[in-house]
């Protein structure tokens, strides 16, 4: 569905991505780990378009190059960006509906809001209050909600667990796994390395830029090699 | 001072702090979206008094077609006004100062271009017999528009409160204000969204500048500036980037400035001051002004 072929990034006078690919087949969950500044955030800005890059990036065999950022959402693919990035000044409703801005079909993003608000009710208790005061929990949901109200094909998560607390992280990987019973394709990045793979079919291991390691995510949970990469991440944890 | 007066100078701060909520509006919905104070908001004022006065002067417009017209080409030149000084510099990056040195060279240019076009005298605006026909209320006689103008601003208003805070635009408008990348992401085109707050922004001078010229009818092209600054200084009273903000501010200021100079005549001559003072007195009590945005945020 998505396919990335040898990309580079230069970001700020750093090589960031040093010939990235990657393929996200359909209906399936990958994700992406690593450790910090080993690349994820840039790969996912580079599939938006938010930054320049080099390679291609197709998405069912459309080259993504030519796309603008707003126009990407048009085509089945939404971002869960780093840090939630609600927008505080609007209240719940208003960001939900502003994930629906693209689409056309009020009848249908009305039956989508519906559905948003049973995976998750605290927003529908909350959807008159003020994005910004809701608890960092709630803001990551309402984040994930915003995003499933554009009826993604493809989400990209950029660390949704980040954050937040064991409970809450256990919360979200229970509703990643169910929005991807709905057919939709999961890109998933992580730093929360094992609860990533255990969930995903597919993983990639980041490290400065390249794909260290690959393979099925059941595999990589248990491989010697990730787990020793990420030993020293783990203590630090 | 009699009940009458006090009546007659009543209406007249109305009106005029209707005019300068209007003004003020855009000068607000700019900043709050591109964080840029639009020095060149004053001159759109001109731009559409001029326009609405070339129209019945030259072109024989009926006056109401010749307002309607130099509202809407006032919010074309307003928007071109961003195509050509504010977006070149946005799209590249450019720090803020850029934009903000870009919008006083607008200004000046504007003010300048007027001046030789047009020339540096004096104009008369057309008052229609309809708002200068006078009107007895008791013993207070005041002309029509003092009254029909402040109730046409607040239908305005109305309609700009329903665009920012109930339209798809709006909401557009207000999540561009807080965050561009997100934005882009929920699919919001920032470069279309950006003009239609400039065109409403413009729209909204012209019509002020329309209703400044009908108050004060000698017009010419330097007459913006001032009643553009005190503005300006109504949208940071408010609190810059906050709608409501800048309806207050403009109401505030243009309530001291006639009331102030109703109770204290022989201040007159430093009416324009007021708006100043108010300003100094107002940031030192609180600098972000008094409906200036301090949103409680968990993270």
């Amino acid at each position: 569905m998505l396919e990335l072929k040898d990309v580079h990034v230069y970001y700020e006078g750093i090589h960031a991505l040093k010939g990235i690919s990657l393929k996200v087949e359909e209906a399936s969950i990958v994700t992406l780990i690593g450790a910090n500044g080993a690349g994820k955030s840039t790969t996912l800005k580079a599939i938006c378009n938010m930054v320049p890059y080099e390679g291609t990036i197709s998405l069912r065999g459309q080259d993504l190059r030519k796309i603008k950022t707003h126009e990407i959402v048009r085509l089945g693919m939404t971002m869960v960006p780093e840090g939630r990035r609600i927008f505080t000044n609007l209240n719940v409703m208003e960001n939900l509906l502003l994930g629906a801005y693209a689409r056309r079909e009020s009848k249908k993003v009305e039956e989508d809001l519906e559905w948003v608000f049973s995976l998750f009710p605290r927003l529908k208790e909350r959807h008159k209050q003020q994005g910004g005061t809701l608890s960092g929990g709630e803001q990551q949901m309402l984040a994930l909600g915003r995003a499933l109200m554009s009826k993604p094909k493809l989400l990209l998560m950029d660390e949704p667990s980040l954050g937040l607390a064991p409970l809450l992280v256990q919360e979200i990987f229970k509703m990643i796994e169910t929005i991807h019973k709905e057919k939709v394709t999961i890109l998933l990045i992580e730093q929360n390395a094992h609860m990533a793979l255990k969930v995903a079919d597919y993983g990639y291991v980041l490290e400065t830029g390249t794909v260290a390691i690959e393979g099925p995510g059941k595999e990589l949970v248990d491989s010697p090699k990730v787990k020793e990469a990420y030993l020293g991440r783990e203590v630090e944890v | 001072m009699t009940l009458t007066h006090f009546f007659q100078h009543l209406a007249n701060a109305v009106y005029l702090g209707s005019l300068y909520a209007l003004i003020a509006i855009g000068y607000t919905m700019v900043y709050g979206i591109l964080r840029l104070i639009n020095f060149a908001h004053g001159e759109l004022l001109i731009v559409g008094a001029f326009i609405a006065y070339y129209g019945i002067l030259i072109f024989h417009l009926p006056w109401w077609l010749s307002f309607i017209i130099a509202i809407a080409l006032g919010a074309l030149v307003g928007m071109s006004l961003e195509r050509v000084a504010y977006r070149p510099l946005r799209e590249r990056g450019a720090p803020r100062i850029s934009l903000l040195v870009s919008a006083i060279g607008a200004s000046f240019f504007l003010q300048n271009l007027g001046l030789v076009i047009i020339g540096g005298r004096h104009k008369s605006f057309y008052r229609p017999p309809f708002f200068a026909q006078t009107l007895q209320l008791g013993d207070v006689t005041v002309m029509n528009f003092l009254f029909i103008l402040p109730i046409i601003t607040i239908i305005i208003l109305g309609i700009v409160f329903l665009l920012v805070y109930r339209s798809k635009t709006g909401m557009a408008m207000r999540a561009l204000a807080k965050d561009y990348p997100t934005a882009r992401l929920m699919g919001i085109n920032i470069n279309r969204i950006i003009a239609y707050t400039f065109a409403l922004g413009s729209a909204l001078a012209a019509i002020g500048g329309i209703m400044y010229a009908l108050r004060y009818p000698a017009i010419h092209p330097l007459a913006g500036v001032l009643p553009g600054l005190k503005c300006f200084i109504a949208a940071v009273v408010g609190g810059i980037g906050n709608v409501p903000g800048a309806v207050l501010g403009g109401f505030i200021l243009g309530m001291l400035e006639i009331m102030g100079i109703a109770f204290f005549p022989h201040l007159a001559g430093y009416r324009d001051a007021i708006a100043f003072i108010v300003l100094i007195i107002i940031l030192s009590f609180k600098p972000t002004g008094l409906l200036g945005e301090q949103v409680v945020e968990k993270v």
